[in-house]
């Protein structure tokens, strides 16, 4: 691509990154969650892809894959930490520890220590995310040999 | 064979008509006793106070675990029907 189109995507990727870190953060309190902000990630990406060609990328797919297991092996660890009283019992909720501060009841006043294990799972879930929207870019990128960027 | 047709498409078309007429209202579920307990007791329970990401995660969790399995096997696909074959 063009310097004017490098430039602009070295400003913006940054942002993107931001946003959908938020996004993934703030699962609990505002609409969104880790699939969205996952879904966010990956389109910086995707940007990333089309700019600067997914050769840059090849050396990540370690990368990738490493936090993809990660994701689903929190997400299962995290499910099975209420494995006392039922599967995806959310026993961090309310106990005081991390994330467990009660909220009151009615409008949000938008507390980020609250939830329990929801926003471990949003976390959790925006790692598969981002890593499998990422690879599955990097590898439609990867595709057919010799770039025409 | 053709009137066959003819009054086949009519018997659609007034079920759908019928269907719409008389369609249950919008918003007015039959049995709401599910939704009253999650918007009543999903804030104590799970202590969040966006109601959705608790039922997503915490009440349906199950399901979200469906979600990333479905998302692992698309992945999985991509790459295998993606990979250089050398031979």
């Amino acid at each position: 691509m063009s310097v004017v189109v490098r430039t602009i995507a070295r400003i913006i990727v940054p942002m993107i990154l931001a946003f959908g870190g938020y996004v993934i953060m703030h699962g609990h309190l505002t609409p969104g969650g880790g699939f969205q902000g996952g879904a966010v990630v990956a389109s910086a990406v995707a940007l990333i892809v089309v700019v600067f060609g997914a050769e840059r990328l090849k050396r990540r797919k370690t990368l990738l894959s490493l936090l993809e297991d990660l994701g689903a092996i929190a997400f299962i660890a995290l499910a099975f930490l209420g494995i006392g009283v039922t599967f995806f019992r959310n026993v961090l909720a309310g106990g005081g520890g991390l994330f467990g501060v009660p909220v009151p009841p009615g409008p949000n006043p938008g507390f980020l220590d609250t939830g329990g294990t929801l926003p471990l799972m949003n976390w959790a879930v925006g790692l598969k995310v981002i890593a499998g929207l990422g690879s599955v870019v990097v590898l439609f990128g990867l595709f057919g040999g010799k770039d025409d960027r | 064979m053709r009137w066959l047709k003819v009054g086949a498409l009519l018997v659609v078309v007034g079920f759908l008509l019928g269907a719409a007429a008389w369609m249950h209202p919008f918003g007015l579920p039959w049995a709401s006793d599910m939704d009253d307990y999650f918007i009543a007791n999903a804030q104590g329970e799970a202590a969040a106070n966006n109601v959705v990401t608790s039922v997503v995660f915490d009440y349906r969790g199950f399901d979200t675990l469906g979600e990333a399995t479905v998302l692992l096997c698309a992945v999985v696909g991509v790459a295998l029907m993606l990979r250089r074959i050398t031979r």
